[in-house]
Formats: structure tokens, sequence, C-alpha cells
């Protein structure tokens, strides 16, 4: 991949990756067609909303503590200020630092989609300096300004000199990609290109990197990291510009999650060569163990590594074999982000689940480095194949899936997602923290959530019971890809 | 012109998709970017017959920028019709298709002849906040869907009132609203929450005349009605909370209905009785207490601002400290609005500001001499100051973070006690 750190505008997953969000078969099919080059992804004739690139891009920016976020568009873009405020105050609280984010809108109305409102934009810039003092500013577009053409990098260019600290332009057009995650790389783009400094010469450091969302595991991470002599800083939530700036002096970058944290690791790699470590996620056994090794590998601490894992087979292991014993032949249907999708599938395949079909709700061809994406590669070396789909988060596709199949379960990622497949009284497990299934002891507890769910079934027949589906007869006895249509 | 949007209590027209959210088996199509209903939705109370996440959206691309989004708007609407089994289907629009110039209007009609009704409300971002989205809902309803019939249902009043799901109260307002008229004998119809639909919709053109409480959410609707439909309106500009305010207002609709003055007067001889029967068990909590003092500023729309300050003054006695109305209320009812905040027992005028800065409106506090520890009622963003100031916190406006509601509700004698046991449950948890 080649990162230009000298233009604003990140290139979109669809283009730069091969990324679609139309797609049905199987996963052997989706692979081979991926790595031959003829994978080509539909469009829809009807579709259920989904979710905003600039909701993922910007959300990932306030996390950053004392920083500032500038959402110049109507005030629906700018909504998620109110989310992104509780969060800031919430998470600084937990892990006991504090945090004055701000995320201000600029509450465009319809004479400035006729006039323009580069002027106004360019005094609320200003203003909002004024009143809190921000480590960085973020300057971000929106559908309608991107469509009036606002140049908002003439604007962020111009403020640079009354401003003291980094303000970047943000170009977080919801219309530029059907792809969320692409919000992610524009997040890693707009923090490599303004905040990011070259490595200080002669600061040795024993620091990783660790790309994540919410860092809930960071205690036991950063004890477990301890026993390697390794330091991990967590991005992007509680993160200082301080800390950021220094980003390109550590030995590795990790990340909880590949659509999270690939476009970062590979920048830092290309541009600083800071290594970033590919491999299958930490969910699971082999997830985690293939993981520390390849971290051990390239940070070289290959014994201390091996030596705790076997430490730590030796506790965990016998008592997430008993659960298995539990669960082995239940069967699954997930829809997750493929960061995930293709990962937890690896995991309930360990556990003895059956997955029936699999829906990622969309799917890189490649990544940043133009390889099939690893935990894709695990399960097609292991022969692991089930159905699949790709389909952004298109929930009436998952309600014809769980009519067919009936699964035992459905796991999903996203909010909003599980309560339907309740409602079809199917039982649901919510894999929200992205650490829930991280290493030897979530993956234990992980185990024991979906035993403790599919026992008591009680919530999910009462209501589905009880419960109307918005959906028609006409619908469910329609095949799956019904509305597929050639992308154009 | 732009301004600054700093602690943002409003969300753009578009979000008047939770408006049709709240109306039964009606199910809105959003001609808008993909993840502007995700953005647009609130997380709790949300997941209903249909939520944001399922709502049908043309999800507009780059290419639908350049060449147009009619043609998938047209193929969205048709298949939603067929997937989506709704008594009633509402084509929102957002930004995109109105600056691009989509001809949506011209869509839908050819959806006139579809077995369920298709409405089209322009609701672009840029056109207003939610308040004025959902004024465009309700009047989409009003003009391509109602019809205007001599057949009047002698009683039939329908109400109006809060902005769903903006309001956390909605469902339980809209309720006991319609509770109290049925006690002075009115047959009351509205359109939102539970069991509540197409079939109320078809009632409107039925009713004897509109009841609007608010200060000026939906008076563009009464004049819309009142015009299309021959619909006489009652605008009352008060949401009534506690004795005080719903004695008045129970009064006005009597009158207003030519009922019986003797019937409306008992009804709130018994409803006044219990109140002051629960008030003066705790009157000694009201006055024995070491945190609560006089003054107190609400921070909300003028819905909400203007009701709770009108009860904590002229039921509570207390002193209203500076107000604020924080719904870009449009200047030609502010006036009217104002004058309302000045109309209180004993002379006593509340200062209000109309102001959508939420930095404005801290500093604003943070200056003020509350004469003790401060009583904040607002949104998500006073908590942090509120804390900071030594104050009491209650979170009653958008964003509401810090409470779950379900059915709860602030109007009427019983909302009166409502919003006093929150208030106190704030201050017991601390002694001085």
């Amino acid at each position: 991949m080649a990162i230009n750190l000298n233009n604003s505008n990140v290139a979109v997953r669809e283009n730069r990756i091969g990324s679609i969000t139309g797609y049905i078969g199987s996963l052997k099919d989706l692979a081979e067609k991926s790595q031959c080059g003829t994978l080509k992804g539909c469009a829809r004739c009807f579709s259920q909303s989904s979710t905003c690139l600039s909701l993922c891009g910007l959300s990932q920016l306030a996390g950053i503590r004392d920083v500032a976020i500038i959402h110049h568009g109507p005030s629906g873009c700018s909504v998620t200020s109110s989310t992104s405020y509780y969060m800031s105050k919430v998470m600084s609280k937990k892990r006991g630092v504090t945090s004055d984010t701000v995320y201000v809108g600029t509450d465009m109305n319809e004479k400035d989609t006729i006039f323009g409102s580069t002027e106004a934009l360019r005094k609320i810039i200003l203003e909002t300096y004024k009143r809190y003092k921000p480590k960085a500013i973020f300057v971000s577009s929106s559908c309608a300004t991107g469509i009036i053409g606002e140049d908002i990098d003439s604007i962020v260019d111009d403020v640079k000199d009354e401003i003291e600290v980094p303000v970047v332009a943000v170009h977080c057009e919801g219309f530029k990609s059907k792809i969320w995650a692409t919000g992610f790389d524009i997040s890693d783009h707009a923090v490599m290109q303004s905040i990011v400094q070259k490595p200080r010469p002669g600061v040795k450091t024993n620091k990783i990197n660790f790309k994540n969302f919410f860092e809930s595991a960071r205690p036991e991470i950063i004890e477990m990291f301890k026993q390697f002599d390794l330091d991990p800083v967590f991005l992007y939530c509680n993160s200082t510009v301080e800390e950021l700036s220094h980003l390109s002096e550590s030995l590795a970058t990790t990340c909880i999650c590949g659509t999270l944290g690939n476009y970062l690791g590979n920048a830092l790699e290309e541009k600083y060569g800071v290594p970033y470590v590919r491999s299958i996620n930490q969910c699971g056994i082999i997830g985690f163990e293939t993981w520390l090794r390849e971290i051990g590998k390239v940070t070289h601490r290959e014994d201390k590594i091996e030596k705790y894992i076997q430490e730590q087979r030796a506790i965990y292991l016998p008592k997430i074999e008993e659960v298995k014993k539990e669960l082995t032949g239940l069967t699954a249907v997930l829809g997750m982000g493929p960061g995930y999708t293709f990962e937890v599938s690896r995991v309930l395949n360990e556990l003895g689940i059956k997955v029936v079909w699999a829906l990622a709700w969309h799917y890189d061809k490649k990544y940043e480095n133009g390889d099939v994406p690893p935990s894709m590669k695990y399960l097609l070396d292991n022969d692991i194949d089930f159905e699949t789909s790709v389909a952004d988060q298109q929930n009436y596709e998952v309600m014809n899936i769980l009519n067919k199949y009936k699964p035992d379960m459905y796991l999903s990622r996203h909010p909003g997602s599980t309560v339907w497949a309740i409602k079809n009284g199917t039982p649901a497990i919510y894999v929200a923290d992205e650490y829930m299934i991280f290493g030897y002891k979530h993956t234990l507890e992980f185990a024991n959530a979906i035993l403790d769910t599919v026992r008591n079934r009680s919530f999910e027949e009462n209501l589905a019971k009880r419960t109307k589906l918005p959906y028609t007869q006409w619908w469910y006895e329609q095949k799956v890809d019904k509305f597929f249509e050639e992308a154009k | 012109m732009a301004k600054i949007l700093d602690k943002q209590r409003y969300k753009c027209a578009l979000a008047a998709m939770q408006t049709v959210q709240a109306i039964d088996r009606a199910c809105p199509v959003l001609h808008s970017g993909p993840g502007c209903a995700q953005k647009l939705s609130d997380t709790t109370g949300s997941s209903g017959y249909l939520s944001p996440q399922i709502f049908p959206c043309t999800s507009i691309n780059e290419k639908d920028v350049v060449f147009g989004g009619v043609k998938k708007l047209e193929s969205t609407i048709a298949n939603a019709l067929k997937v989506i089994d709704a008594d009633l289907y509402v084509v929102l629009t957002g930004c995109i298709p109105e600056i691009v110039g989509d001809d949506v209007a011209d869509v839908v009609s050819k959806f006139s002849d579809a077995e369920k009704p298709v409405v089209f409300a322009p609701t672009a971002g840029f056109k207003g906040n939610n308040y004025k989205g959902h004024e465009q809902v309700v009047e989409a309803i009003v003009t391509q869907y109602l019809k205007k019939s001599d057949d009047k249902q002698k009683g039939l009043v329908n109400i109006w009132a809060d902005v769903p799901y903006q309001d956390l109260f909605w469902l339980g307002n809209i309720r006991e609203l319609e509770n109290l008229l049925t006690e002075i004998g009115l047959t009351p119809n509205t359109i939102f929450g539970y069991q509540r639909g197409i079939e109320n919709i078809n009632k409107i053109p039925h009713a004897e005349f509109n009841l609007l409480v608010s200060p000026w959410v939906g008076l563009k609707n009464m004049k819309t009605m009142e015009k299309t439909l021959g619909i006489p309106y009652l605008h009352y500009p008060v949401l009534p909370v506690g004795a005080t305010e719903t004695g008045k207002f129970l009064r006005e609709v009597g009158k207003f209905a030519n009922i019986d003055e003797g019937k409306v007067e008992a009804v709130i001889k018994k409803h006044e009785d219990y109140f002051y029967y629960l008030i003066s068990r705790y009157a000694d909590l009201f006055l024995e207490n070491r945190v609560i003092n006089k003054q107190f500023s609400v921070v909300a729309d003028a819905q909400y601002s203007l009701a709770i300050t009108k009860f904590l003054v002229n039921d509570l006695g207390l002193t209203p400290a500076k107000q604020f109305v924080t719904d870009d209320t449009p200047k030609e009812y502010q006036e009217a609005i104002k004058a309302e905040f000045n109309n209180l027992n004993f002379g006593i005028k509340a200062d209000v500001a109309f102001e959508t800065d939420g930095f404005k409106i801290h500093e604003a506090i943070k200056e003020h001499d509350y004469h003790g520890y401060p009583l904040v009622l607002g949104g998500y963003y006073e908590k942090e100051l509120t804390e900071k100031l030594k104050g009491n916190f209650l979170n009653i406006s958008w964003p509401v973070l810090d409470k779950v509601v379900f059915d709860d509700f602030y109007v009427g004698y019983t909302g009166g006690i409502r919003l006093i046991e929150d208030i106190y449950t704030v201050a017991v948890q601390r002694f001085n």
C-alpha cells in the first residue's frame, strides 16, 4: 500500500482493497474468487439502513483526550457529539484520568448550501480553539458540505497560522463508501498526517502500539505484557496527543480487530518501519497463541512468551474442555464485521459449535499489504467451510437465514441486531466488547456465556411468542439474494 | 448561517423518522446516506416493531450523487411494500437528494394506487432540526393522506404534544393527557404509541377540535388542519405539570369544549385532594433538608423549560434562576413564550434565554449565584458541570444518558409527583 500523507483524502476501501458489501456463496468460493481476482460484489435494489463512515471515523478521534472535533454539516451529522461527550466522560473516569474533548457541529442550514459557509466555519474553528485550547483539532466534512464543494482543506490551511496545535481536515462524506470501516482508515490517516512525529533520535523503548476500541482488558494486558518486558500503548480511547506523537518509536503495532487496525499498522510500518503484527486475532486459544507467538517473533521475546503460554494452558485448557462437552454439536449463525466474523467462526469451531452460515458486514479482498486476511487463510488451510454472505447489516437477509436454518444461536457484534434474532426466538449472544473472547480466560467466559444463553431460553421464547415480526410471509419464502443485482 | 453547535441538544429534520417510528405499524423509508438512521436513533426504547437499523433506506452512494437516486428510491419503496408489513409508509429525504434535486414527490406519486398509503416528508438535515422535522411528518400525513369530513364525532379531540423520542416522556405524557381528557368527558384521539396507528390517523378528520399542548411545535400543523380539514384548535402552550397547572389546563379545555363547569371542578378536586395528601406527607422532606435550595435552572426545549419552571415556581414555591430554551425556537414564537415565563405566581418573572450554544449556557450557570447548591434540570451535559458546582442534577432533556424511562411521565397530577420523586431521589443521596 502506498500511503500518501500529503493528501487529506483517503481512497475508500472499495477502490483501495477491493472491498465488497454484496455476496452469497461459500467461504471457499469467496476465498478462491478473491485470490484469483474474479470476485465481484453485488449491489441491492432494496436495502435497509446501515452505518455512516463518519460515525466510525469521528468517534475514534473523539476518544482521544483533550482534542476538538468540528463536524461541518447539518445538526444530524454532528449528533454523534452527544454520545462522544458521554463516552469521553465515562471512559476517562473509569481509567482515572480526565478528558475535555469537545465535539461541536456547525448547524448548517439551507442558506449555507447555497452561499457556502466557509467563513462561518473559520470562525467556529477559532472560537473552539479559544474556548477549550484543545491539543489538536480535527475538522470534518459531511455529505452536504462535500456535495456543495466546501473547501475545508483551504480553511484548515488558512487557520493554521492562528492556532498553535495541529489542525487537520478529515473527509467524512457518508456517501463515499458503504463500508463504514473506511471511517477507521480516515481517522488513522488524520492521526498519521497531523500527530505522529518522526522517532526522536536515540530514544529506546519497549512500547507496543495496541489498537483497540474501549480498552476493557487494559489492566490485564499490561500485567501480561510486563512479563515479556513490553509496555502496551492503547489507542485511541483515552490516548493523549503526546502519546500518539510517539507511535513511530514503538517496537511493533498490533490490534484487536484487523478491520480497525489495518490502516494504522501498515502506515506505521511503511512510513517508520514499525513492524505490524499480522496474524489471526486473539480470539480463542488458537488465535491467542498464534498472536502471542507472532509478537514474540517480531519483538524477539519468544522464550518468555512460550513460558507464559504453557503456564496458562495448564490452568485453562481443562476448564474449557469441560464446557466444550456441553457445546459440541450446537449450531450457529453469526453476523459481524469481517474483522470478527472469520475469527469468531474459528473459535466456534474450536468449541465444537457448527457454523451454518456466517455473514460479514463487508469483505476486504485483500489487506493493505496485498494478502488475503489471515483469519480467512486459517479457515481455508484447515478445511473449514460454511455458507457465507456479505451484507452491510441487511437485517432482512439475516432474518431470512435464521428462519430457514433455525440455529441454536445467533452471534452479532453490532447494536440493534441481536434483538431481531431473539424476537425470532433464536437465542442471541451480543459479542459487543472486543475482549469478550480474548485469550484463555475470556474464551472460557465466552464458552460459559454461550452455555448460559442456550440453556435458559425463557426470555427469547416469551418475547417471540408475543411478537409479530415486521417481515412479510412473502419475504420468508424468497431466496436470500432476491434483491441482488449486478454492481454498476 | 452556520453557527457553533456546542453541546448540541437536537438533531436534524430527518430525525423525524422517530416520529414515524412512534406510530404503530408505520414504516419510515429513508432516501438518504446509509448511516443517517443509525446516527439519528436513540439507544434505548428503539427496538419495537421496527428499529432504525432496519428502516428501508436507499443508502445513497457516490454514483447516486452524480446521476440522481430516483430509480433506487422507486425500487426501495416498491420492495419495502413487499418486504415490510406496515400500514403506512412515510418517505423521508435526507440532505443529498434535496441538494442534487431528485424529484421525490414524483416518485412517491407513482405509489398513489399502492395497497397501503405512501406519503412523503421533505426532511433534509439543513432544512431545520427535528422539531421542524416532526411537523413535516404530521404535515405530510395531513395534506397527502387525510380528507376533510363533515361527519364529526361528538366530544372527539385530537391531542398533540411532545416530539416522540426527543422527549423522554413522550409515551407516558400522551397517555396521561388522554386520561385527563377522558375524565372530564371528552374522547381523546392520539396517533403515537401502543395501539395507536392508522385507525387513529383515520379518526383525525372526525374530531371536534385539535388540542395542541406545546409552546410552539405543531402550531403549523394546527393551522394546516384548520384550513384543509376544517378542524378548529385550542393552543395550550404549557405542558401542565402538578396541581396548579393541571387545574388551569382542565378548566381551559373544559371551557373550550363547553363542558359543564361542575364536572371539571369535581375532577380537579378529586385529584387535588390526593395530590395534597401526598404532598403533605412529604412536605417535611421539602423543608427539612440541607440540599435543595430555592433557586433552580432548567436547560431544555421550550416545552420542558416552561413546564418545569411553572411547576417548581407555582406548586413548590421555588425561585427561577436563569432558564434556557435550547430547541432553536423560531423568532416568531419567542415573545409569546417569554410572556409565559413572566406569568408566574406572585408576579415572579423568570429570565429566559433562547440559546443553542451550550458553552454560553454553562458560563451563565457558573456565573449565577444560586444562594446555595444549584438545582439543575437539563441534558446530560449539565451533569459534570452541576457536580463541579456541588449542585443537584436531574437528566430530563435530550441527550438523556443517565436515566431509563419506559412509560413514566411528568404531565398532570401524577406526573408532578413523579418529578418530585426524581428530584428528591437525587437529593437524598447526600446529607449536605
